[in-house]
């Protein structure tokens, strides 16, 4: 059933499904590190797609549909910086309103290019490399997104740990009154922060309209925005392993594709619902084994100076 | 930057009927630039979204059908989230009630059952519901996981698990292996208010839900306790009011109440059992419980407001080819509008004289 | 606040009168039609196929009619106030085009006997409610026949949507006609429980190539497996639209619904006051079904497609002739016979040869 050459083709592709959830699910990690809980990923994610494939099919130019991307997402996370931090209105609510109103702007902005359609994002050819069993195609066959979420990844792991930047973070995430106290400007650490979420998020989004299937369609990101944020959870907030779960997730989607190849004659809806169940037994293993560990301690929480 | 938010000292009643009000025009605003943008007449766009439909008593019964489960699931959500507890998946515990309650009307299709059928069927939507709801409820007081993320994991798990007994063992046998159950006996459907009409008896559901959930919340020591498990856990742990409880009840009557709205949605205007039986209630709902400032009576007004916009927007796809995204649109901007208008109100932003940082 | 409240209802009930004094002028000369979609028209695929037919009925009778469509429609409560708002604006031809709009239809036609509903693919009438649907299977067995010959491998991957009936015959079809070329011909199906989600039809397009599969055939709407395909350098098909765009190198050939003739037809007897309900299922020799051009394969699989389309047309050839086995290996149709339409419309097992279980049974 599963042999090497179908092993290797089916890492690449685990690989290439995990990284939109990596993208985006970074942003989330430094966002919540800072203590805010950015439920509008979905949102950024979906008008980074939109804008990016408007500007990269326009333009001709899939760099600038990237860099479109990125603005995008980083701009609506302004409207939830704009409310969750600085009117530190509910946080919740706040995340699903840019999510609902990026929805609908992503509707309007994409609807134009329905229809259309881009030649995807060039892949990596190495000489030998690429060619190798197995791991081949994995390593050395992807896309530039794949490649930038990893080195995304070192960028976040290394930063939050081993520069003040990171420190100042981590602690206004985890006690914005003793942060405020040191004089630390927590809003302004925070709001950039959501900015770092919303670039990230929109990068994530044009990994999709670029890169992944690339044209425009509605709601084409069906979701993965709240895979991301279940992803930092089941990270514990720790971008190594959120990594791990990125990867997980992907490949419980992928492989449930495959499983329905064997013909085994399993249940579709069954294999669809695993990733989703695989996300509620990895959260529920993480809170038993950290109980109480892991969740910066502000998080959620809105901060107004002198309250 | 010199600014600072400061609480005011008591907030005006006016006040508190303004934000949504402030908020309203605000949207207005914003969507009256959005149909320029698109080409249309704005003061016609505006018409047909929100006033036409409120000329027509047949569009008016429409928004009831509409709001309906939006107003159940909402006050269930209110209780949930004055308790800070954030239940995401009412979605999911929409399909769940839907699910229960249809097993029985399925169960005596075609017998000459009584008129218990239907009675029994909604208390097996809200067992279902509140079952559903529970399991994140269990997961966050056992193991402390997020109740966010485990009640939206649970939506999706819902949806294929309704995907899959209607597309396999609920199928109609005479529905040429389509994806959806037999048509509900008479006995198991939803009785209409006015013989025109898909209003149905869910209203009268709806309204005593409100009258409830007012009392409750607002005089009761069960609603005391949840309010003060939101805003003052420590407080509420000192008072002797059980954590635990507290999540299980709230989570309970959460699930209840959007399982309650997915049997009526079943057995009313769908009347029989199919892969898609909600536009995303679940969701919308949310808008509508935070809209409606948590209070039952607010979510009411929320849930017509919603289905208002829904109605129009489809009034507007017809008559002006608008876009489906455009309700969206107004959806988040009025509930962007709402929460800033909200701050505003029980805050004053002064500006602070020296060197203060932000 | 109350003359603002005064004011509105004053506006509403002018907007209201100018509004209906409209309608009545024009009641007597233009025919309202409406269309409701349940998907984007924008999906490249099945919703946005039925507009094209849309369009052609605005081509063909310009004046005389007046079309109004609403997209995205899903298939529950929302359906039947959509379709009611519809006739309540003055449609008196609504063209419904799902299945799951069928319980709506009909609840909708009950309270408007004087408007005329046409349901796709569906299997309940009414007095004033026709069925349409069309023969896509006879497309299937000319996509089976090229691919037998094409493939390599000799695996078809399917990308399918949902276990429906329609679905199933499509697949059985497929692989009666690639059986009729090579005996031996596999299949490997994937269901993605949708029928437009780019990004799994893609991956379920690269799993399946990855399995093996040399030759991919789709029964979802978007063409994302189409792209998927191009990409990996194997062949493709097509499906509702000519997906050549996205597939310049992939694409063989695709089945295109083309509603247009069947539009025309019905609009003009709604015009000619001789609309009556009916059960339209017509396929390549009708016009509803076509194949997009046969392109990237050798001229012999061309001349073979052509011949076999022709047969299909003229009646000669029926996909679902005899003998047809079973699974299990059951006779189902006998030689010298054809499978009843009936049993093609509630189909729900695979023919011998097929690998797989039917979900749900």
């Amino acid at each position: 059933m599963l042999d090497v050459a179908i092993l290797g083709a089916v890492l690449a592709s685990v690989v290439a499904a995990a990284t939109t959830l990596l993208l985006a699910s970074l942003g989330e990690l430094v966002a919540e590190r800072a203590g805010t809980l950015n439920l509008g990923v979905e949102g950024m994610m979906i008008i980074g797609a939109a804008v990016g494939y408007a500007t990269a099919y326009s333009s001709g130019s899939l760099l600038l549909g990237t860099l479109a991307a990125i603005l995008a997402g980083t701009l609506l996370s302004l409207v939830f910086a704009g409310l969750a931090i600085w009117l530190a209105a509910n946080q919740v609510a706040s995340g699903l309103a840019t999510t609902i109103l990026g929805l609908g702007l992503a509707g309007l902005i994409g609807a134009p290019f329905v229809g259309t359609r881009l030649d995807a994002a060039p892949t990596l050819h190495l000489p030998v490399l690429s060619d190798l069993p197995v791991i081949g195609r994995m390593m050395f066959g992807q896309d530039a997104f794949v490649y930038a979420s990893l080195v995304l990844l070192a960028v976040v792991a290394y930063g939050l740990v081993r520069t003040r930047t990171g420190l100042v973070l981590r602690a206004v995430g985890e006690s914005h009154v003793a942060a405020h106290a040191l004089g630390h400007p927590v809003r302004k650490i925070r709001t950039l922060a959501v900015m770092f979420g919303g670039a990230c998020a929109g990068l994530a989004g044009a990994h999709l309209s670029l890169a992944y299937t690339p044209f425009w369609a509605s709601d084409m990101t069906a979701g993965r925005g709240w895979i991301a944020l279940a992803l930092v959870v089941f990270s514990a907030w720790k971008p190594m392993w959120l990594l791990a779960g990125a990867y997980l997730f992907g490949a419980v989607s992928i492989l449930q594709l495959h499983v329905q190849g064997f013909g085994l004659g399993i249940p579709s809806q069954l294999l669809s619902a695993l990733p989703y169940l695989a996300t509620i037994v990895a959260l529920v293993a993480i809170s038993a084994l950290k109980r109480g560990q892991g969740a910066p301690a502000s998080l959620g929480l809105p901060f107004v100076p002198d309250r | 930057m010199p600014l600072r938010l400061e609480r005011q000292e008591s907030v005006p009643a006016l006040g508190l009927i303004a934000a949504p009000l402030v908020a309203l025009v605000f949207t207005l605003i914003v969507g009256a630039i959005m149909f320029v943008a698109l080409g249309h007449d704005p003061i016609r766009a505006f018409t047909i979204y929100f006033i036409e439909p409120l000329t027509d008593p047949w569009t008016l019964q429409e928004m009831v059908v509409k709001a309906c489960p939006l107003l159940l699931i909402g006050i269930g959500l209110s209780f949930c989230y004055r308790a800070n507890r954030w239940n995401i998946g009412a979605e999911g515990q929409y399909v769940a009630g839907a699910v229960a309650g249809s097993w029985l009307a399925l169960a005596t299709h075609g017998t000459d059952a009584g008129p218990w059928v239907l009675p029994a069927m909604l208390v097996l939507g809200a067992v279902g519901g509140a079952l559903w709801a529970l399991i994140p409820a269990f997961l966050r007081v056992r193991f402390g996981s997020s109740e966010i993320l485990t009640s939206l994991m649970l939506v999706y798990v819902a949806q294929l698990g309704l995907d899959y007994l209607v597309r396999g063992p609920w199928r109609d046998p005479a529905g040429f292996n389509f994806p959806q159950s037999v048509t509900f006996d008479d006995v198991a459907i939803m009785p209409l208010i006015f013989e025109d009409g898909r209003m149905h008896a869910g209203i009268i559901i709806g309204l005593v839900a409100v009258i409830a959930a007012t009392i409750v919340l607002g005089r009761t020591l069960i609603g005391y306790s949840i309010e003060l498990a939101g805003t003052a856990p420590r407080a509420a742990a000192f008072a002797g009011f059980k954590e635990s409880r507290v999540t299980y009840g709230v989570f309970a009557v959460s699930g209840a109440l959007a399982g309650l709205a997915g049997i009526i949605e079943v057995a009313g205007p769908i009347g029989q059992i199919q892969p898609s039986i909600s536009p995303g209630y679940g969701f919308t709902a949310i808008i509508a419980a935070m809209l409606g400032r948590l209070h039952p009576v607010g979510v009411l007004i929320a849930s017509f407001v919603l289905a208002l916009t829904y109605i129009g927007g489809e009034a507007a796809q017809i008559s002006m080819r608008m876009p489906f995204d455009v309700t969206r649109v107004f959806q988040g901007t009025l509930l962007i509008a709402i929460l800033a208008a909200d701050v505003l109100v029980r805050y004053r932003i002064r500006r602070v004289e020296g060197a203060s940082h932000a | 606040m109350r003359k603002i409240l005064s004011m509105a209802v004053v506006l509403a009930a002018g907007l209201a009168l100018t509004g209906a004094g409209q309608g009545g002028a024009q009641a007597a000369e233009k025919l309202k039609i409406g269309f409701v979609y349940v998907g984007p028209i924008g999906d490249f695929g099945w919703s946005y196929q039925h507009d094209q037919g849309r369009k052609a009925v605005e081509k063909e009778f310009g004046d005389k009619v007046e079309t109004t469509y609403v997209e995205n429609v899903p298939e529950g409560p929302d359906a039947e106030r959509v379709i009611e708002q519809l006739a309540r604006a003055g449609n008196k031809l609504i063209f419904t085009t799902s299945f799951g709009f069928m319980e709506p239809t009909l609840k909708v036609a009950k309270r408007n006997p004087k408007v005329n509903f046409e349901h796709a693919t569906g299997f309940k009438r009414e007095k004033n409610v026709a069925t349409y649907n069309a023969k896509f299977h006879e497309g299937r067995y000319i996509i089976g026949q090229i691919a037998a010959k094409t493939s390599k491998t000799g695996t078809i991957g399917y990308i399918a949507s949902f276990p429906i009936p329609e679905v199933i015959s499509g697949i059985n079809s497929m692989m009666l006609g690639a059986q009729s070329i090579r005996p031996d011909m596999k299949i490997k199906i994937v269901w993605v429980n949708s029928w437009f989600d780019p990004a799994k039809e893609a991956d379920a397009a690269k799993a399946l190539i990855d399995q093996g599969a040399d030759i991919i055939a789709q029964h979802t709407d978007s063409p994302a497996a189409m792209q998927a395909a191009e990409s990996r350098g194997v062949k493709a098909f097509g499906q509702s639209s000519d997906m050549k765009a996205f597939g310049p190198n992939a694409q063989l050939t695709s089945i295109v619904d083309d509603w247009a003739p069947y539009y025309i037809e019905r609009v003009q007897l709604a015009l000619d006051g001789k609309w009556e309900t009916s059960n339209s299922w017509h396929g390549l020799d009708h016009g509803e079904v076509v194949m997009a051009p046969y392109t990237n394969m050798p001229d012999d699989v061309k001349a073979l497609a052509q011949a076999t389309e022709a047969s299909i047309k003229s009646g000669a050839l029926n996909p679902f002739k005899g003998p047809i086995y079973k699974q299990d290996g059951t006779l189902v149709v006998k030689e010298g016979e054809a499978l009843p339409d009936g049993q093609i419309l509630s189909m729900n097992w695979y023919i011998k040869g097929i690998d797989d279980k039917v979900p749900g049974q």
